[in-house]
């Protein structure tokens, strides 16, 4: 039992930790928010997924993806697709020059559904590509640069490249992808409409309940002995590449997992929000998506979801207020979160509040499991 | 070539940088349980040899046959599984983990990424670990945080996570730099204790150290060997004094 | 070929080739300031782009005035020079209040400049306004030249080659000439070391970090030749130019020529016979492709480690 709790929960305090956040996304913020702002949180939560994939990615592994925004688009893409198939059926479009497929075919004179439109008529394959896509992707590039040791700032400007050929690409293909507009009009899920208010609710529940789920496999992972290895990773690359481990494989194995991670984000966006756009793929979102982890902290997976949760709620707050002062403001936090608190919020959080261990947590788990266990064998021996 | 009974066999090796040959038609052999002891001036190639044996350096040309297995077409963790593991030239540990921890890293078990997610500690591993931390004299330490220890203690410490794997062959980089006498008397016994069951190659300047502890010497200079022998013979060498020992 | 025949497809090679020609020279500018900097440093300046954006409206402005005391023939040389001044006192500034305190966090300094591009951004777009907006050019930089007939070369992107080209070859005298120089690469190859025989690592950091910042601002006057200025004009540059530092390999300056030419080129000739997304999406295609396979870039060295 205490394994369990040390493992998936990381400790006691951790536990305690994720409760408090459990009951804020699932009790208190559905009971006190109306149907519009709790909307809001929904899809703070989804970017969540991305802090927390690069709380495991970034902080724990010391690699920075600047294209964490592509997997996070490439999953809302592929639930947009099959939502946009069912949207476009004959009877709802038989005003275009070509019934039956999706309206921005039609205005671009493509007049058949292409190849890879297809295997999302299926629901079973689209939540299987949700998560393979980004997935596969990551294992690409993953294998190239990890297999010959690329890291640190060059990984960082690759991905970021790699981000912004894939946002020009979908804004450029626009038969093909809707352009810059993204795939909008979405409106069922297989039959049932996504757009009512029970609906809503009801999607804003699965979300946040991944979330957690992701948060407590994410805390298995690194809780585990991969999860130690990826901090030794971290800091003596050379003495764990010596220690017989293959570096590169755990370094993909990670970067998959955050990428899969961040694509479950991304098609809970789309179900939530009704639509996908390439505006979520690019450098900017990309490199957003990393400032949510670092407010947070970037070695606190619960941390992350409070970054992301605080910066896009005042990220709201102040666009729509005083526009000018937002960008002074994001600049200043990218800023000030590097040079003042490395930590985030939870290394802040931790320094007040010396009982409450949140951005410890993880690595007081490591260490009472290790010392726990050690002990028990001890008195064995 | 064919096989020899030699833990470790290198031929005719060479690594050239940019038409620098670093290292220049190198023959070398070292016995089961045999402790070598490498020696030579700076920039003779001493850690480049090293380097080349657990394959950070990839050679220009030449075999390392390390139990009749070719090395130099594989990688480095390949080569540490095979049964070679390498100490770096400053102590290279894990400073957040305990010293418990820090051997328990590197025993060899869940090494694959699967692994290490399913890995589950056994009695054994604890065993392995306090018998190791017993031998480099750190039962004392286990629970305490690596970058608190000594200087020499950490020393020991990377040459325990490497007794952790088990190699047959053992290599050095300058173990004793920067230690108090004391603890170069101690490092010897361990070294004579750890060669005992495998072999040892040892790069090291200190020639009081070396005497005590060489089975056997290799000179370098310039990539290529001076001389080879044992330490009475190597120290009588006249080129010897002249490139190294003189000065 | 795509319709044309081989005579069309040669001018429009040729054209575009000078079109071309002046995109590599500003990504060129950009890419030596980067390289001076990341290559020597190990900084990554996520905020180049907006300093080059500096030296941009820096003509600018400087071309208004200009207007106004009747002296656009010659303006364009004290703008150049004012441009690298004021980018290289903003460079001074921001090494000391930021960089400084992060050398030993490459990815955490990349975070932090990328701040910096969105204040200065933000700064610009109060200043200037978010239209953009276009230099006054003296008339000798107008018009163009034809050797031929069909094809039409415009001075303009003469003038900013030829300007790039100055500038590099200014560079390459500065880093392995002068002292200055000197004691830039010894700070690079042995910082203890440079310490030691009473090199200022500190001062050699900073004014490195200035004179790399410099340059992008020359960047940015060269730039006012070819297409107006907006907030945002530098951003868009940010990532060609880090992909021409990477690809040519970052410490070496042929490199980092080749690279750039490579890149200005493909993308240039390429969106004439495809879509401009669609050209740009190849050329930087290929280039991932070719840093997956040699992550070292094109021109980099083997060296004893």
């Amino acid at each position: 039992m205490t394994v369990i709790l040390d493992k998936c929960f990381g400790g006691k305090q951790g536990a305690v930790n994720l409760a408090i956040l459990a009951i804020l996304l699932l009790v208190i913020f559905p009971l006190w928010l109306d149907l519009f702002r709790l909307g809001l949180i929904g899809k703070y939560v989804t970017y969540a997924f991305v802090a927390v994939s690069l709380v495991l990615l970034w902080g724990n592994g010391g690699i920075l993806s600047l294209g964490q925004g592509m997997f996070f688009g490439l999953g809302g893409y592929c639930m947009a697709m099959f939502l946009k198939l069912e949207a476009s059926d004959p009877i709802s479009t038989k005003i275009q020059t070509t019934p039956g497929i999706p309206d921005f075919m039609d205005w671009n004179q493509i007049t058949e559904i292409p190849w890879f439109w297809q295997p999302f008529k299926s629901f079973p394959l689209t939540v299987f590509f949700v998560l393979a896509v980004p997935t596969f992707l990551a294992f690409i590039i993953g294998y190239a640069m990890f297999k010959r040791r690329v890291g640190g700032v060059y990984f960082a400007i690759i991905t970021q490249a790699i981000a912004l050929i894939l946002s020009i690409l979908i804004v450029g293909q626009q038969g093909y992808t809707g352009g810059v507009n993204g795939i909008t009009d979405l409106k069922t899920l297989l039959g049932w409409d996504i757009r009512t208010d029970s609906a809503k609710y009801v999607l804003y529940f699965i979300n946040a309940s991944l979330l957690i789920g992701v948060i407590i496999l994410s805390n298995y992972v690194l809780s585990s002995k991969f999860g130690m290895l990826l901090l030794a990773m971290r800091d003596k690359e050379e003495r764990v590449r010596f220690s017989g481990y293959d570096v590169s494989s755990f370094k993909i194995f990670i970067f998959c997992y955050a990428a899969m991670i961040s694509a479950i984000g991304g098609a809970m966006f789309t179900l939530q929000i009704g639509f996908m756009s390439p505006s979520f793929v690019g450098i900017v979102p990309s490199i957003e998506m990393v400032i949510f982890a670092a407010v947070g902290g970037r070695m606190s997976l619960i941390g992350a979801v409070y970054g992301a949760l605080l910066v896009n709620f005042g990220k709201t707050m102040f666009s729509e207020n005083f526009p000018e002062l937002w960008l002074f403001l994001m600049g200043g936090l990218f800023i000030a979160v590097v040079m003042f608190f490395p930590d985030g919020l939870a290394g802040v959080y931790r320094d007040h509040a010396k009982n409450f261990n949140l951005a410890d947590w993880l690595i007081a788990s490591y260490t009472k499991w290790f010392k726990k266990d050690a002990n028990m064998l001890g008195d064995k021996v | 070539m064919s096989n020899t009974d030699f833990i470790l066999a290198i031929e005719d090796l060479t690594v050239s940088f940019d038409g620098f040959k670093a290292v220049d038609s190198l023959s070398m052999y070292i016995d089961k349980n045999e402790l070598r002891v490498v020696i030579g001036p700076n920039g003779a190639g001493k850690t480049t040899v090293l380097y080349l044996i657990c394959g950070k350096t990839k050679s220009t040309e030449g075999s390392i046959k390390f139990k009749n297995i070719e090395m130099t077409t594989l990688s480095e963790h390949e080569i540490v599984r095979a049964g070679v593991g390498r100490k770096f030239q400053t102590p290279s540990i894990y400073e957040n983990l305990t010293v418990y921890q820090n051997l328990e890293v590197s025993y060899p078990v869940g090494r694959s990424v699967w692994g290490s997610l399913t890995f589950k500690r056994t009695p054994e591993l604890s065993e392995q670990v306090r018998k190791i931390a017993a031998e480099v004299l750190l039962t004392e330490h286990l629970d305490l945080e690596a970058a608190l220890l000594s200087h020499g203690q950490k020393q020991w410490l990377e040459i325990g996570m490497l007794l952790m794997q088990d190699p047959e062959l053992l290599m050095l980089d300058e173990p004793v730099a920067g230690m108090s006498a004391k603890e170069r008397d101690q490092t010897a016994e361990l070294l004579n204790q750890i060669c005992q069951n495998r072999s040892v190659l040892v790069i090291e300047h200190d020639m009081e150290f070396v005497k005590k502890i060489a089975h056997k010497v290799t000179v370098l200079h310039q990539g290529k060997i001076l001389a080879e022998g044992s330490m009475e013979k190597v120290q009588a060498n006249e080129k010897v004094i002249e490139v190294y020992l003189g000065h | 070929m795509f319709g044309y025949s081989m005579e069309e497809v040669g001018n429009i090679v040729v054209m575009q080739g000078f079109s071309g020609l002046s995109l590599f020279s500003v990504l060129l500018l950009m890419a030596l300031g980067l390289a001076i900097i990341f290559g020597q440093m190990g900084v990554i300046n996520m905020a180049h782009g907006e300093f080059m954006t500096v030296g941009a409206y820096t003509t600018v402005f400087l071309s208004k005035m200009a207007v106004e005391f009747d002296i656009v023939n010659s303006y364009f040389v004290f703008a150049i020079i004012a441009a690298f001044i004021l980018a290289f006192f903003i460079g001074y500034f921001v090494e000391y209040a930021l960089i400084r305190h992060l050398y030993k966090r490459p990815l955490d300094t990349l975070l932090a400049t990328w701040g910096l591009s969105l204040v200065m951004q933000q700064i610009f777009r109060s200043t200037f306004g978010a239209k953009e907006v276009s230099a006054e050019l003296p008339e000798w930089l107008l018009g163009s030249f034809k050797p031929t007939p069909d094809i039409d070369i415009p001075i303009n992107g003469v003038f900013v080659m030829g300007l790039a080209l100055i500038v590099t070859v200014g560079v390459y005298l500065f880093m392995f000439r002068s002292r200055g120089g000197l004691r830039i690469r010894a700070t690079v190859q042995n910082r203890m070391m440079a310490g030691a025989v009473g090199i200022n690592t500190q001062k050699v950091d900073r004014l490195t970090f200035a004179l790399g910042c410099g340059i992008a601002g020359v960047a940015g006057a060269a730039f006012t030749t070819i297409a107006s200025t907006g907030p945002t004009t530098g951003s868009l540059y940010i990532v060609d130019s880090f992909m021409v530092v990477v690809f040519g390999g970052a410490a070496s300056l042929m490199g980092t020529i080749a690279s750039a030419f490579g890149i200005a080129q493909a993308q240039s000739i390429l969106q004439f016979f495809m879509t401009s997304s669609m050209g740009k999406v190849s050329t930087l295609m290929t280039i991932v492709i070719i840093l997956m396979m040699r992550p070292e870039g094109l021109f980099a060295s083997k060296v004893r480690k």
